[in-house]
C-alpha cells in the first residue's frame, strides 16, 4: 500500500540504530555542540552541493569532515576555549550555507533540511543511508573497546599504545557520516537531540557501556515509530514529532527510575 | 630509563630546567616538590605524553611501561564495572584481572560500578590496571591522592611488595616525603630543576629540600648552618645570592 511508509519507516530505524552507539559517545565525551555545528554546517554543504551539482549526500559527508579537521587544527593552538571557535565554527557556515543557497537560484525546500521530511525518502536516498549507517556502525562495532579506553582516559590509553588522534578523527567521521544521513529525516536542527535523548535515557537503567548503547538504540527506534505514527494519525511534522517522542521517552525513563 | 637535561616551557614560562636522572630495573625513585614544581610535567615527558623542548628521554628497547594518572577523572555518564574497566587492556583475561586485583587487594570489588569506588580503592584499580600491562617500569602520580592517611601509608607498603615481587622499577611522584621515606630508594627533589637528590635519609637533612619544605622538617632539624646558592622567587625562577654563601636558619 504506501511505500514511502516502509521507506521511511527503513531510514528511520536504520538512523535511530547507529545514534545509539555514536550518540553514547557524544554524551560520554561532551560533544553535544560539536555534534550541532557539524549540523550546522551541512546547510553549507548542501548549498554547496546544488551548486556544484553533485550528490548531496557526498558534499555533506566532504564538508562535514573538512570541518571536524578545521575543528581539531582550531584547538591545538589554545588561546579560544572550545565552545567559542565551536560557535563560530556553527554559525558562520550556517550563515554561509543560507547565504550560498540563495546564489543557487534553484527553488529547494529550505524547510525540509532544517526540519526533516521524512516521508519524501526516495530510493536512492534510503540506500545511501542503508549504507552509511552500515558502515557507521561497522566502524563503531570494531573499534569499540578502543573508542572506550580513550574515553576513559586518553593518557592511559596513549600509554597503552593507542593512536588516540586517529581514533578522534575516525569518531568524527562517523558523525559525518550520520549528519549527512539524518538531516533528511529530522533536520538539521534536530539532528544533535536524537544522539543525546536516547542515550541519556537509556543511562537511566544501564549498567555497562553496552546496554547502554543498545538501550539507546532501543529508545531511538520506539521515538522513531511513536513519531511517524503521531505524523500519520494527527498529521504533525514527522521529524519534530520523533524528537518530541524521545523527550516523551527520556522522561518516563527518569521517573521510573526515580520511582 | 634514563632522562638528560630535560627542558620544558610553557609560553614563556620556564617549567623544567636540566633536569636529569636515571632509573633501574628494582629500584624505586620518588620526585617530591610543591606545588607547580613541574612534577607532573617530568613524569609527563618520561612517558612520552609531552615532548621536552630540550633533552632527551632514552629507554631499555622493548621497555614496558605502567602508568597511573594523577587522577581518573571519571565522566559519570558512563556506565562500566571494574571488570570491564580492566578488561579494556589489551591482552586482559579475566583471570589476569582477578590476579591483579588480588595483588592490590581489591578482590572484592570485581563487579563493582567504578562509580561507587572510594579514592583508596580507585587508586588500587588503577594500579591494578597497570599491572595488567605486566610493566618493568611504574611510573604513578601522586598514587595516594584522595587517600587517608592509614590508606597511604598501606599503599606505599603495597607498592614497594609489587617492586619486590616483580623486580620492577618504580617512578613515583609524592608531596610528601616523610610517608615515602620507607618505600623509596632514591628521593629527587624538584622545583622546576633538580634541588638535590639521593636516599631519603639524606634528602630530607639537605638545605635544598628544607627551603623547599622548611617547615615540618625544618622543627625536626632544629638550626642547622648551610650554604646555599639561590633561592626561589615567586614564580620557582632560580635567583642567584650575591654573596652566595650565608648562615642561614630555615625554619619560621
Amino acid at each position: 500500500m504506501t511505500d514511502f511508509l516502509v521507506r521511511a519507516l527503513g531510514a528511520g530505524l536504520m538512523l535511530a540504530l547507529v545514534c545509539g552507539p555514536l550518540g553514547c559517545f557524544i554524551v560520554w565525551r561532551r560533544m553535544a555542540y560539536f555534534g550541532d555545528t557539524l549540523a550546522h554546517s551541512a546547510l553549507f554543504g548542501i548549498a554547496l552541493g546544488i551548486l556544484l551539482e553533485i550528490n548531496l549526500q557526498l558534499s555533506v559527508i566532504t564538508l562535514c569532515s573538512v570541518i571536524a579537521l578545521l575543528l581539531v587544527v582550531m584547538e591545538r593552538n589554545k588561546g579560544l576555549a572550545s565552545d567559542t571557535i565551536l560557535g563560530i565554527l556553527a554559525h558562520s557556515s550556517l550563515a554561509l550555507g543560507l547565504v550560498t543557497l540563495s546564489f543557487t537560484g534553484t527553488r529547494i525546500d529550505l524547510m525540509a533540511f532544517l526540519f526533516g521530511d521524512l516521508l519524501s525518502v526516495s530510493y536512492s536516498e534510503l540506500l545511501w543511508m542503508l549504507g552509511g549507517g552500515i558502515a557507521a556502525i561497522g566502524i563503531l562495532l570494531w573499534y569499540w573497546n578502543r573508542l572506550l579506553a580513550i574515553t576513559l582516559n586518553q593518557e592511559l590509553a596513549q600509554v597503552e599504545g593507542l593512536n588516540v588522534t586517529r581514533l578522534r578523527l575516525l569518531l568524527m567521521l562517523v558523525m559525518a557520516i550520520v549528519v549527512a544521513g539524518s538531516m533528511k529525516i529530522v533536520g538539521i536542527l534536530l539532528i544533535t537531540s536524537l544522539l543525546i535523548i536516547p542515550p541519556a535515557a537509556a543511562r537511566n537503567f544501564a549498567k555497562s557501556p553496552e546496554q547502554m548503547a543498545l538501550g539507546s538504540s532501543v529508545i531511538g527506534a520506539l521515538a522513531v515509530i511513536g513519531g511517524m505514527s503521531a505524523s500519520w494519525f494527527w498529521d504533525t511534522p514527522t521529524g519534530p514529532s520523533i524528537v518530541v517522542a524521545a523527550a516523551l521517552l527520556f522522561v518516563l525513563s527518569t521517573t521510573l527510575r526515580r520511582a | 630509563m634514563r632522562l638528560q637535561g630535560i627542558g620544558y616551557e610553557h609560553g614563556s614560562r620556564h617549567i623544567l630546567q636540566n633536569v636529569s636522572f636515571d632509573i633501574e630495573r628494582g629500584q624505586i625513585v620518588t620526585v617530591i616538590g610543591p606545588n607547580g614544581a613541574g612534577k607532573t610535567t617530568l613524569v609527563k615527558i618520561a612517558m612520552g605524553l609531552l615532548q621536552a623542548n630540550s633533552g632527551s628521554v632514552s629507554l631499555a628497547s622493548g621497555l614496558r611501561i605502567g602508568y597511573m594518572p594523577q587522577k581518573l577523572r571519571l565522566e559519570n555518564t558512563m556506565p562500566i564495572s571494574v571488570q570491564r574497566f580492566l578488561g579494556l587492556v589489551p591482552g586482559a583475561t579475566n583471570q589476569r584481572i582477578a590476579a591483579a586485583l588480588s595483588e592490590v587487594g581489591a578482590q572484592g570489588v570485581l563487579h563493582s560500578s567504578l562509580h561507587d569506588l572510594s579514592g583508596g580503592e580507585l587508586q588500587r584499580i588503577l594500579l591494578a590496571r597497570a599491572l595488567l600491562l605486566d610493566p618493568q617500569l611504574l611510573v604513578l602520580d601522586e598514587p595516594t591522592q584522595g587517600v587517608d592517611l592509614k590508606g597511604q601509608a598501606e599503599l606505599y607498603r603495597l607498592i614497594t611488595r609489587i617492586r619486590d615481587q616483580h623486580d620492577c622499577g618504580v617512578l613515583m611522584v609524592s608531596h610528601d616525603l616523610h610517608l615515602v621515606m620507607s618505600a623509596t630508594d632514591e628521593v629527587i627533589c624538584l622545583n622546576q630543576h633538580i634541588c638535590c637528590h639521593g636516599h631519603p635519609e639524606q634528602v630530607s637533612s639537605d638545605p635544598a629540600y628544607l627551603e623547599l619544605f622548611g617547615k615540618t622538617g625544618a622543627e625536626a632539624m632544629a638550626i642547622y648552618t648551610h650554604h646555599h646558592n639561590h633561592h626561589h622567587d615567586l614564580t620557582g625562577d632560580v635567583v642567584k645570592e650575591a654573596g652566595s654563601t650565608h648562615t642561614g636558619v630555615n625554619a619560621p
